[in-house]
């Protein structure tokens, strides 16, 4: 897991800088959690977890207006002593001539944002939850398709790219060709998208490398994607039996989470993408409750038990 | 599996066609080969993940193979990191 530089949150949140001592750069957040310090400013620092951001909104602040200036600046003197990362003021708060002292003693620096307290806290652990992730980089095409997330994994050679190409021709969007960066943001989410180097690129044996973004438009493309459903590519086995009805429920485990996947043969003459496009509709229409495979089995079974 | 630790030595002007002959020697082998650089990895057969690691001259990179010619893809994609020739 991969720390956050304060500097990245700086740039994400477009913070004000109320104090700058030039080390936003090697602060690292490595918690997806922040605190609004309201006991610890009342001398309670019992739990206290010192290396998260620290909040303060109008509570804190009408509470840190009520005190005398010596007071005031104990406390957040307290405060800072922990070696907190960074305080941020919501709503536009003004700092006060202590909180400045403090900041300049400790060299922690104080940012201001205009959102309110809740919705900058809501946003900034949603933003740290996916930033601090676990996270893999895995070998496959991450494509949506009708809105679902579908990661293309297999050999290389299979065809993966070539997929992923007639796929995005057919209206849907590419987000990560042959490295897919993939990040646990909950117990039930995957999200990928691709590393910033080869955003939007494909490469085709034959052809080169190719900009998906510029030859087929904005349209073309996502950022990224949660990852709903794997498709397996292996070339066809002979010994091996596949999946003709659908019953079987198969899954591929990416980051401790299990996806939902089916495992495609490929062999010359299989239209691939328009197999990729029906699995994306059918894993669609399951998750809606109807089941293809099982209405035939009621069907044949159901009658043998009338006549 | 097997894997080693190399420093990537090659001339700045010459990196693209290097990773490019990089690929072609990867995909010669049966074994699934990897290359590792700080926490980032990619597949070596891939050109596009190859190039996302932004391999740069003297930038240490672990190599791991894993499958029926292992030992062979190894020493003979560590050697050209080494010291590629083309």
């Amino acid at each position: 897991m991969a720390p956050v530089s304060l500097d990245a949150i700086i740039k994400e949140f477009e913070l004000e800088k109320i104090t700058d001592f030039a080390n936003s750069q090697d602060i690292q957040i490595s918690v997806a959690d922040v605190t609004r310090p309201g006991l610890q400013l009342a001398g309670y620092f019992d739990h206290f977890g010192p290396d998260r951001i620290q909040v303060l909104g109008n509570m804190e602040t009408a509470f840190l207006d009520r005190l005398s200036p010596e007071d005031r600046y104990q406390r957040l003197d307290a405060l800072f002593e922990k070696g907190i990362p960074c305080l941020v003021l919501t709503r536009n708060h003004d700092a006060s001539k202590e909180l400045i002292e403090c900041s300049q003693r400790y060299r922690i620096p104080i940012l201001r944002t205009e959102d309110t307290t809740a919705t900058f806290i809501s946003s900034i652990v949603k933003y740290l939850n996916v930033e601090l992730a676990p996270k893999t980089s895995l070998h496959g095409v991450l494509i949506e398709v009708y809105g679902e997330g579908i990661l293309i994994l297999g050999e290389s050679g299979v065809g993966k790219s070539e997929t992923a190409l007639e796929v995005v021709k057919r209206g849907h969007r590419l987000i990560a060709d042959d490295l897919v960066e993939i990040r646990r943001v909950s117990d039930k989410t995957l999200l990928g998208r691709a590393p910033e180097i080869i955003r939007h690129l494909i490469e085709i044996r034959g052809v080169g490398i190719l900009d998906v973004k510029e030859l087929y438009g904005v349209s073309s493309v996502k950022m990224q994607e949660n990852v709903n459903f794997v498709i397996n590519l292996e070339l066809w086995d002979e010994n091996k039996t596949y999946e003709r009805l659908g019953v079987q429920e198969e899954t591929t485990e990416i980051l401790g989470i299990n996806v939902p996947s089916i495992t495609i043969p490929v062999r010359p003459g299989r239209n691939l993408a328009i197999i990729v496009e029906v699995a994306a509709i059918n894993f669609r229409q399951k998750q809606m409750g109807y089941n293809a495979a099982k209405a035939l089995t009621d069907r044949v079974f159901g009658s043998a038990i009338q006549s | 599996m097997v894997s080693k630790t190399v420093l990537f030595n090659c001339d700045e002007a010459l990196q693209m066609k290097a990773v490019a002959v990089l690929i072609q020697k990867a995909s010669t082998f049966r074994s699934s080969i990897w290359l590792y650089s700080g926490e980032r990895r990619a597949n070596a057969k891939s050109l596009l993940g190859v190039m996302s690691l932004g391999i740069e001259n003297a930038k240490d990179l672990k190599v791991t193979a894993e499958g029926t010619d292992e030992e062979d893809a190894l020493k003979t994609i560590a050697a050209y990191l080494e010291k590629p020739e083309f």
